[in-house]
């Protein structure tokens, strides 16, 4: 007689069971009356390590940081009301990036939800907008099926945040427990494969351009499709650009990457994308900070492709000849076997012209300069780490500069919130970083106003030795809304100006780590140099850069993707 | 364009407000919405009538065919279709009034299916501009209370939408 086994477990015990049985080694949380039963399982066990941070939002960027910068799954876990309310910027954080990741939220016994009891939110409502799919389990029969689907729709397609929100009586009632093995929802079958018909299409307008262009996103990090993508480029002798999102998919320090392109992105990047004939997109959306005004992008005939594994995210915002959608790293499979026996076109001309745009050296910057610019410290920061770090960032002008001045040759290495824009993500970010790559370089590229936001996980990673390196490009300015004064509201600095800063040397100390002011460019180089050596320290580096310095080329809100302001033009 | 979108998604409790969350919270217009489960009691059927170009159009289809509860969504006004919409009106109706409205009741194939002293209550079905255009041959200060279901709609023939 085969009797498959099975266990009477408590809904707690389900919880940790699941989420072994999924391979979390890690879970990153803050306890609370409604997930205590799940904390007591917690304890009881050791495969699942918990990260305790200090604030809920830590959580959810830190299980983001994890997520991003591996190819394992980020898990949060926060109690009810206000565990969760903290918790919804990480989240949003998560799902405008399109990050796969679990949250798990205690909520009240289910007899007292809808009674405003104590520390009840209507969780599933909150966050419905900013999940990819969200569950509120009623019984716990429900609730390994629901584990289970949850991870798959958190990595599967699109890939994103996925919530479960838990009520206390559901962890502490018992069912048989069996981890499914296999998932199918009738409603939820994403693509895999590209339409072949129109994968040829895309080929034979590859083929025939003058004027190719390759514009990539987060799809290719996402999609773990880097090693396809530098075949084709390198199959093809084709120009190159990515999205913030997408930096490090190609290699930045090869000839054929132009750059960034967008807002910030740089002069050969942005002219190339208006010039060209034919416009290969992957795994990209066109947003309003890539391509600006989509009217002015309109104004030059091209042809564009699109693969992508989000049908929704097609035709969006720029009318697309040839949509294709499909896992990406299949669809560059195919296109590779197409290509396999075709010579490349000749385009020495468009390389020829977009050598002249090179030429204009967009991201020059003023290097005798006798106040440290934060262009050179990314330089530095650069060079001293040998290009191989893990760099996170916060928002802001350092964001920018870290984009545009750090080559990133590998994905998955540069984490930063591009969709959201969340000021406070850098640090505990880069808290998940570290955890998923113990022994790796974590640097947190950051502004005194970023680093405020979320500036008690501090404490986190004195706990867990967190050995991260904090760059600190303190301009005493929320410095990108300052530009945007400067530029914009005739140079009235309404409240970007940060007052009463602390000493963060002194802070740094406080909470049991190094800390070290930097103000001169000769001592930019040797401070890096130093702190890189201490493997085992979290170090605060203060670097006191220019007040003034803006970032270039800037396209302004509104205006077309050529429309860039240059320094030299002011 | 005014199109009318069928939805068939899983009988679960928050899909009816993912869907409509997701209208609002992409300024997509909703004229009218619908729903009731099939004669599949694990599924719903919604009905949504709302107004756009064709591109927008496609962008609501694709929005709704990612949320993950959504089984089908086929646009009904792409092909030949039917729409039906049920509405239920009182009316004013003393004496002098019963004939009048009884006869104009008949003339659109309404049904009294209540009556007091002073009131009337009529059933009619048709598609959304027989229902207008039988309000708007009512004496208006007669309508004491109107209510309506908003379309629902199927294809012609053999056009089918199942799971
Ligand atoms: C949570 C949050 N609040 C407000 C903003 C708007 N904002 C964008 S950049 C910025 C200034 C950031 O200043 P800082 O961290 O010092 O970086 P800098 O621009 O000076 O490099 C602000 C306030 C934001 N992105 N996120």
């Amino acid at each position: 007689m085969d009797r498959i086994k099975t266990e009477e477990l408590t809904g707690a015990q389900i919880l940790i069971r699941c989420l072994q049985a999924e391979g979390v080694e890690v879970v990153f949380g803050y306890p609370g009356g409604a997930v205590l039963w799940i904390y007591d399982e917690l304890f009881k066990q050791d495969k699942v390590r918990h990260v305790l941070v200090r604030h809920e939002q830590g959580a959810a960027h830190a299980a983001d940081g994890y997520s991003r910068s591996s190819r394992k799954v980020g898990v949060c876990l926060v109690t009810s009301g206000p565990g969760l309310t903290n918790a919804v910027t990480g989240i949003a954080t998560a799902y405008m990036d399109s990050i796969p990741m679990i949250i798990i939220s205690g909520q009240v016994p289910t007899h007292a939800i809808g009674e405003d009891a104590f520390q009840e939110c209507d969780t599933v409502g909150i966050t419905r907008p900013c999940v990819k799919h969200n569950f509120l389990v009623r019984d716990v029969k429900d609730l390994a099926m629901t584990m289970k689907k949850a991870f798959h729709i958190a990595t599967t397609g699109r890939p994103g945040p996925v919530l479960i929100d838990i009520p206390k009586d559901v962890t502490t009632h018992s069912c048989e427990f069996q981890y499914p093995e296999t998932v199918s929802m009738r409603s939820y079958n994403p693509v895999k494969k590209g339409h072949a018909g129109q994968i040829k299409k895309a080929m034979q307008l590859l083929q025939q351009a003058e004027r190719p262009m390759v514009y990539t996103g987060g799809g290719i990090v996402l999609s773990n499709a880097a090693a396809q993508l530098k075949d084709l480029i390198k199959r093809t002798g084709f120009p190159i650009t990515h999205t913030l999102m997408g930096l490090g998919a190609y290699p930045a320090t090869d000839d054929q990457f132009l750059g960034m392109l967008g807002m910030h992105g740089t002069y050969e990047a942005n002219m190339a994308m208006q010039h060209c004939d034919v416009l290969l997109a992957i795994g990209a959306r066109f947003d309003d900070r890539v391509i600006g005004n989509p009217a002015h992008f309109a104004q030059n005939p091209r042809k564009i492709i699109h693969i992508d594994i989000d049908p929704s995210s097609i035709s969006k915002r720029v009318k697309v000849d040839v949509p294709i959608v499909g896992n990406i790293p299949d669809v560059l499979d195919e296109f590779l076997v197409q290509l396999r026996d075709k010579n490349p076109q000749n385009i020495s001309a468009w390389w020829k012209q977009i050598g002249e745009w090179r030429g204009k050296d967009c991201l020059k910057y003023d290097r005798q300069s006798k106040i440290i610019k934060p262009q050179f410290v990314l330089e530095k920061l650069y060079e001293v780490t040998g290009g191989d770090a893990f760099i996170t960032s916060d928002v802001g002008q350092h964001q920018m500069w870290a984009a545009q001045f750090y080559k990133f040759e590998q994905p998955r290495r540069w984490i930063n919130s591009g969709g959201l824009g969340t000021m406070g993500f850098g640090l505990p970010a880069a808290m998940g970083v570290q955890m998923a790559n113990p022994g790796a370089t974590v640097a947190c590229v950051t502004g005194e106003s970023s680093i405020q936001m979320c500036l008690q996980e501090l404490s986190t990673c004195k706990q867990y030795r967190l050995p991260i390196k904090i760059i600190n490009l303190n301009n005493k300015y929320m410095g990108m809304v300052r530009q945007w004064q400067q530029f914009f509201h005739g140079n009235r600095y309404s409240e970007s100006y940060m007052d009463a800063l602390p000493d963060f040397v002194k802070l740094a100390e406080g909470y049991g780590h190094s800390g070290l002011l930097i103000d001169k460019p000769a001592d930019v180089e040797p401070a890096l140099r130093e702190t890189f050596k201490r493997k085992s320290d979290l170090v605060f580096l203060d670097f006191i850069t220019d007040q003034g310095e803006n970032v270039y080329p800037m396209i302004p809100g509104g205006k077309g993707i050529t429309e860039m302001i240059l320094s030299e033009d002011l | 364009m005014r199109h009318i979108i069928s939805i068939l998604v899983e009988n679960e409790a928050g899909a009816l407000s993912r869907i409509s969350n997701m209208f609002s919270a992409r300024g997509y217009n909703i004229e009218s919405l619908t729903v009731a489960p099939t004669e599949d009691a694990s599924m719903s059927r919604l009905t949504v009538v709302t107004k756009g170009s064709d591109e927008v159009i496609e962008k609501i289809t694709k929005q709704l065919n990612k949320l993950v509860e959504v089984v089908k969504v086929v646009d009904l006004s792409e092909a030949e279709h039917m729409e039906r919409e049920l509405m239920l009106i009182k009316l004013r109706a003393g004496p002098k009034e019963r004939e009048d409205v009884k006869r104009m009741a008949d003339i659109f194939r309404g049904r009294v299916i209540d009556v007091s002293d002073n009131t009337y209550t009529i059933e009619l079905t048709g598609d959304g501009a027989k229902l207008d255009a039988f309000i708007q041959a009512l004496d208006q200060s007669a309508i004491l209370e109107t209510v309506r279901t908003g379309a629902c709609g199927i294809g012609r023939g053999n056009r089918i939408l199942r799971a």
